[in-house]
């Protein structure tokens, strides 16, 4: 049954693509092999939450997509080790949180990668965070991008394009 | 000031007290972005040096209380200023402070007439309410971070501010703020707008000669944000002119604000506020530390 899904998400994608004049990136199932399983569901950028940025400066300054991933790396292992995110984050599959937040980034970034994960709003709306929980994650995008030596200005070009998903994160 | 020195740091010893308690009972702290609930002012209210912002005091979130205490120390030329005070920040929300000021006129006072080391002291009950916006988040909107707080000021010395011609001794300031953090170029900017009869800040008296209403004045501040416990930034302040014995100039300065942590951060400044009671270019460095969470 989830395969039968599975082929019509993708069939559904792939028509979405191809109705596009240009798609700035190919489209990509909503889940990849070795991550635990997750209901299907319709990919699209618009699901980043944010429009990239054209600068290529900033993408530079990130170390291109081998940068943004292990920053994303960095951010979900510390934030699965952090005692005021850990909880948070405890029930969800950490691999997949890396290669979603890792596309986020990307795509944002003007790194030309696709967005395959959901939107904020959806995933986060049964989760209850507050600011603080918002703010401890900022506090370790922060302490990941200190450690690729993402320099301040930078970090805080992306932060800029981050914070208005508070509204869709924080629901208490 | 020894014994204001000590006052401040028994007060500083129970906040910490309280924080831990407040973390002991279940209610969180400290959920704020470093640096993000400003430093201390003058006047007692969270902001830059000079101009109160739209921000609440403390690193307390909408579900969190913040609360700090602060010292600050400012050489003149010809006087010395400083104030201490304590301040509270409630859910981001509600902010409320006090401050005491105390302007010491020092051998200047002797040339006023005053007495040398005369001191004009003032308390200062700040209230401020956030009504509108996310300073830091909302980078996709103009629309900046919007407080209306009242301070209400007491001075000491209602007889020598009746003889140099104030109407009065204490008075209230009603003010609007509005602070953006502009994100992706790294900047905060604020603009306050202050309606006011206080003369140099209420330290003289509120009101003058034939003048006895409020007037609206304007605080700005930009600040660069070099990175993560550091801003850099100026400020501006208009007075109003009420007194007819001395002219009184706007102020402006120049800050850096480090944090070191959450729970201390200390503002340094060079500070310009031109003329006091007929002493001329009164600029100098300011010091301010602030202990809190």
């Amino acid at each position: 049954m989830k395969n039968a899904l599975a082929l019509v998400a993708v069939l559904l994608c792939a028509n979405a693509a191809s109705a596009q004049e240009t798609p700035s990136t190919e489209a990509r199932p909503w889940a990849m092999p070795g991550e635990e399983a997750v209901d299907p569901y319709t990919t699209s950028d618009a699901n980043a939450g944010a429009a990239p940025i054209s600068d290529p400066r900033v993408l530079e300054a990130f170390h291109g997509r081998e940068g943004i991933e292990r920053i994303a790396g960095t951010l979900v292992d510390l934030s699965f080790a952090d005692p005021r995110t850990a909880p948070i984050f405890k029930p969800f599959d950490p691999v997949r949180i890396k290669r979603t937040l890792s596309e986020q980034f990307c795509y944002i970034l003007g790194g030309g990668c696709a967005y395959s994960g959901r939107a904020m709003a959806e995933v986060h709306k049964d989760m209850g965070l507050t600011p603080a929980n918002m703010n401890a994650l900022v506090e370790n995008l922060q302490k990941a991008m200190d450690m690729e030596g993402v320099p301040f200005a930078m970090q805080n070009r992306l932060l800029a394009r981050l914070a208005p998903m508070k509204r869709d994160v924080v629901t208490r | 000031m020894r014994a204001k020195t000590g006052l401040a740091g028994g007060a500083a010893l129970l906040l910490t007290l309280t924080a831990s308690q407040v973390a002991a009972q279940g209610l969180e702290t400290g959920g704020k972005l470093l640096l993000t609930g400003g430093v201390s002012t003058v006047e007692g209210a969270g902001g830059g040096g000079l101009a109160s912002w739209a921000t609440t005091t403390g690193y307390g979130t909408e579900g969190e209380v913040g609360g700090n205490v602060h010292g600050t120390y400012l050489k003149l030329p010809d006087y010395e200023f400083s104030t201490w005070g304590a301040a509270v920040g409630l859910f981001d929300r509600v902010e409320l402070s006090y401050a005491r000021q105390t302007f010491d006129t020092g051998d200047t006072g002797a040339k006023l007439g005053l007495g040398k080391g005369f001191a004009f002291h003032q308390d200062i009950v700040g209230l401020k309410v956030v009504v509108a916006g996310d300073a830091v988040y909302d980078q996709d909107r103009w629309l900046p971070q919007i407080a209306v707080g009242a301070q209400y000021k007491k001075n000491d010395q209602g007889p020598i501010i009746a003889a140099v011609g104030g109407r009065d001794d204490q008075g209230v300031d009603y003010y609007v703020a509005a602070t953006k953090v502009l994100l992706d170029q790294s900047l905060v900017l604020n603009g306050t707008v202050r309606m006011t009869k206080a003369n140099q800040l209420g330290l003289l008296g509120f009101g003058g000669p034939g003048k006895d209403d409020y007037s609206a004045q304007f605080e700005g501040s930009v600040a660069w944000l070099a990175n993560k416990r550091l801003a850099i930034g100026v400020e501006y302040r208009t007075k109003p002119d009420n007194l007819g014995f001395a002219r009184e100039d706007d102020w402006a300065d120049i800050f850096v604000a480090y944090a070191f942590s959450k729970n201390l951060s200390v503002t340094a400044a060079y500070v310009d506020l031109g003329d006091i009671a007929t002493f001329k270019d009164q600029r100098g460095f300011y010091i301010s530390l602030q202990a809190g969470f």
